[in-house]
């Protein structure tokens, strides 16, 4: 069994539903010529990603008619979009939706929003509250949005619940340029988790990342493909549009799991109990604190005239 | 002590992607720059050069009648080694029009009357031509507040703006600007014998490894000063950092109503582009 999947590393336009939802049609297309069965797109990649004060915008909910032309789409194509969702109650989701054979078969709320440094996603979105793997026509699947993955809970989770493929959309911006590598410092970063994660979990690391610049700040495409051994099974440009293809044989998650049954000897009570117990006696409860340099506080001073 | 990167490669990558993407997703494909003959600005006319491609970028020379002679000869030789068309005009009939008037203006205050004449020209062009101006300030000056508010700090978009003066010159070597360009003294040329050094105390190299721990390491105080920097140059620079933060920000608008730009009414520029 295996399932020809496609990554559309895209550049979107910034709050504009429509151009995005032709880029969408463009590359199921190319999907569809290149007969692959699945097709991931980047996170909120329909709507572009410092939305800031348009989320209420381009927010669509089941109703919408953009919504409606996505289940079409995916009469054709199965597809993960990446999107702004809002609930009943008006809530704003940055959400994955994985779309098959004309209906939503999951939704993926992102649980980690990312609010420190350049992102301020928990201003705008509401905290998504599950991680669930979830069955497709394939064989069972999992989604997790970008900072997701940078929380190791997420994709423990989804391991333990079933998922033979994690899907990670992405809008994960350039930066730290450092010497002696080809890609940015959070790029590199990228790359060994999705490879340390595929390897630990066995499983297919699938991770849809878009390209482009918003108001200076790139995103470093470099989609890539990894299956349960580590290996790179397709890899996306850094910093420009691609669009690439790959074979997932699942065959591969079958024997990496009879060499390396890690996943089978999980002790999830084990892993609960220290957790409870945790729970009630945070880390940062500790009497021994180490004493350093800068625990003093001391601002800058003004300096005396010479 | 983490040295500063210079990956020249990757950062050329990055910035001429910046520049296409940045300029082609307003539905322009051309920009101008203030070519001054120094560093920062032959590294901009090259990175959009390559970006866009020579014939869509082009080179201003505004000089004063005090400037260096050197300085447009620099400038002239940026355009040759990267094709781009170039526009001399003149600044010496205004600023001295207008300084007639005011006989008594020191010399910050006439440099920074040039600046800013050069940035309407600039914007002017821009309009004839269809373009965005390009920045040239780089990451040290807008830090040190080493610049001109509304002057050669205006522009539309600015590659250079992340980069310390260390990493302009790494990349500049880079990307081909002439070594006498990239080897000389480093003067915003105002007036005769102004040189950046010698204005800001310090050099560039020393207040670069110092900037770059304070703020993109975040050093503390104590840190800084256990990494071996002088107690007062640590301050010195810190209180200028603070004390220009007000060039690096909008003018401070009274909030009144329920929605006030760019407090609770926040939008990307790249808005709907």
């Amino acid at each position: 069994m295996s399932i020809r999947t496609a990554i559309a590393q895209i550049n979107p336009k910034l709050g504009d539903l429509q151009a995005n939802l032709a880029l969408y049609e463009a590359r199921i297309r190319q999907g569809i010529e290149n007969r692959a069965e699945l097709l991931l797109f980047p996170e909120l990649s329909l709507t572009g990603y410092f939305l800031r004060d348009t989320v209420p915008n381009v927010a669509l909910t089941i109703h919408s008619a953009e919504m409606t032309a996505l289940k079409k789409l995916s009469r054709d194509l199965p597809f993960v979009a990446g999107l702004v969702e809002e609930s009943a109650d008006h809530r704003f989701f940055n959400s994955a939706v994985y779309f098959e054979d004309g209906e939503i078969r999951h939704v993926h709320r992102k649980v980690y929003l990312p609010t420190y440094g350049m992102f301020d996603e928990q201003r705008y979105f509401a905290r998504g509250d599950r991680v669930r793997a979830f069955d497709s026509k394939f064989g069972r699947l999992a989604l997790l949005i970008c900072e997701d993955l940078w929380h190791p809970s997420t994709i423990y989770l989804a391991a333990l619940d079933g998922a033979l493929a994690v899907i990670c959309p992405s809008s994960s911006p350039l930066r730290g340029v450092v010497d002696d590598q080809v890609q940015d410092d959070n790029a590199r970063y990228w790359e060994m988790i999705n490879r340390a994660y595929a390897e630990t979990y066995s499983l297919f690391m699938l991770y849809a990342n878009r390209c482009g610049f918003e108001d200076g700040v790139g995103f470093w495409g470099g989609s890539e493909i990894v299956d349960p051994f580590g290996q790179r099974l397709a890899k996306g440009k850094y910093y420009d549009e691609d669009f690439i293809v790959s074979e997932l044989a699942f065959e591969a998650v079958r024997r990496k799991r009879t060499m390396s049954p890690l996943l089978r000897d999980e002790d999830m009570d084990l892993t609960i109990n220290e957790l409870i117990r945790i729970r009630e006696r945070p880390a940062a409860a500790t009497k021994v604190v180490p004493k350093l340099k800068s625990s003093r506080v001391q601002g800058f001073r003004k300096p005396k005239k010479r | 002590m983490i040295p500063i990167p210079t990956n020249t490669t990757l950062l050329r990558e990055i910035l001429t992607a910046f520049i296409r993407n940045e300029v082609h997703k307003t539905g322009l494909k051309r920009v101008v720059i203030g070519l001054s003959g120094g560093v920062d600005s032959a590294l901009s006319g090259m990175l959009a050069a390559e970006a866009l491609g020579p014939k869509n970028v082009l080179g201003i020379l505004m000089p004063y009648k005090s400037s260096n002679p050197d300085s447009q000869e620099h400038a002239a030789q940026v355009a040759q080694e990267c094709g781009i068309e170039t526009l001399l005009v003149e600044i010496t009939p205004q600023i001295d029009a207008y300084f007639a008037k005011f006989a008594d203006a020191d010399a910050r205050r006439r440099g920074n009357k040039m600046a800013r004449e050069r940035m309407t020209i600039l914007y002017d062009h821009s309009a004839r031509w269809n373009a965005l101006v390009l920045g040239t300030s780089n990451k040290t000056e807008l830090l040190l507040g080493y610049g001109t508010l509304y002057g050669d700090m205006a522009s539309a978009i600015n590659p250079l703006g992340d980069l310390y003066k260390t990493q302009v010159w790494a990349l500049a070597e880079a990307v081909g600007v002439p070594p006498a360009i990239v080897q000389k003294e480093p003067s915003a040329d105002l007036w005769v014998g102004q040189t950046d050094e010698g204005e800001l105390g310090f050099t560039y190299r020393e207040v670069d490894k110092l900037l770059y721990l304070m703020v993109d390491q975040r050093y503390t105080r104590a840190e800084l000063i256990a990494a071996g920097f002088p107690e007062r140059f640590v301050d010195e620079v810190a209180l200028g950092i603070m004390n220009s933060q007000f060039k690096r920000r909008l003018p401070v608008i009274a909030k009144v109503s329920q929605r006030t730009i760019d407090r609770d009414f926040r939008y990307s520029r790249d808005w709907g582009k």
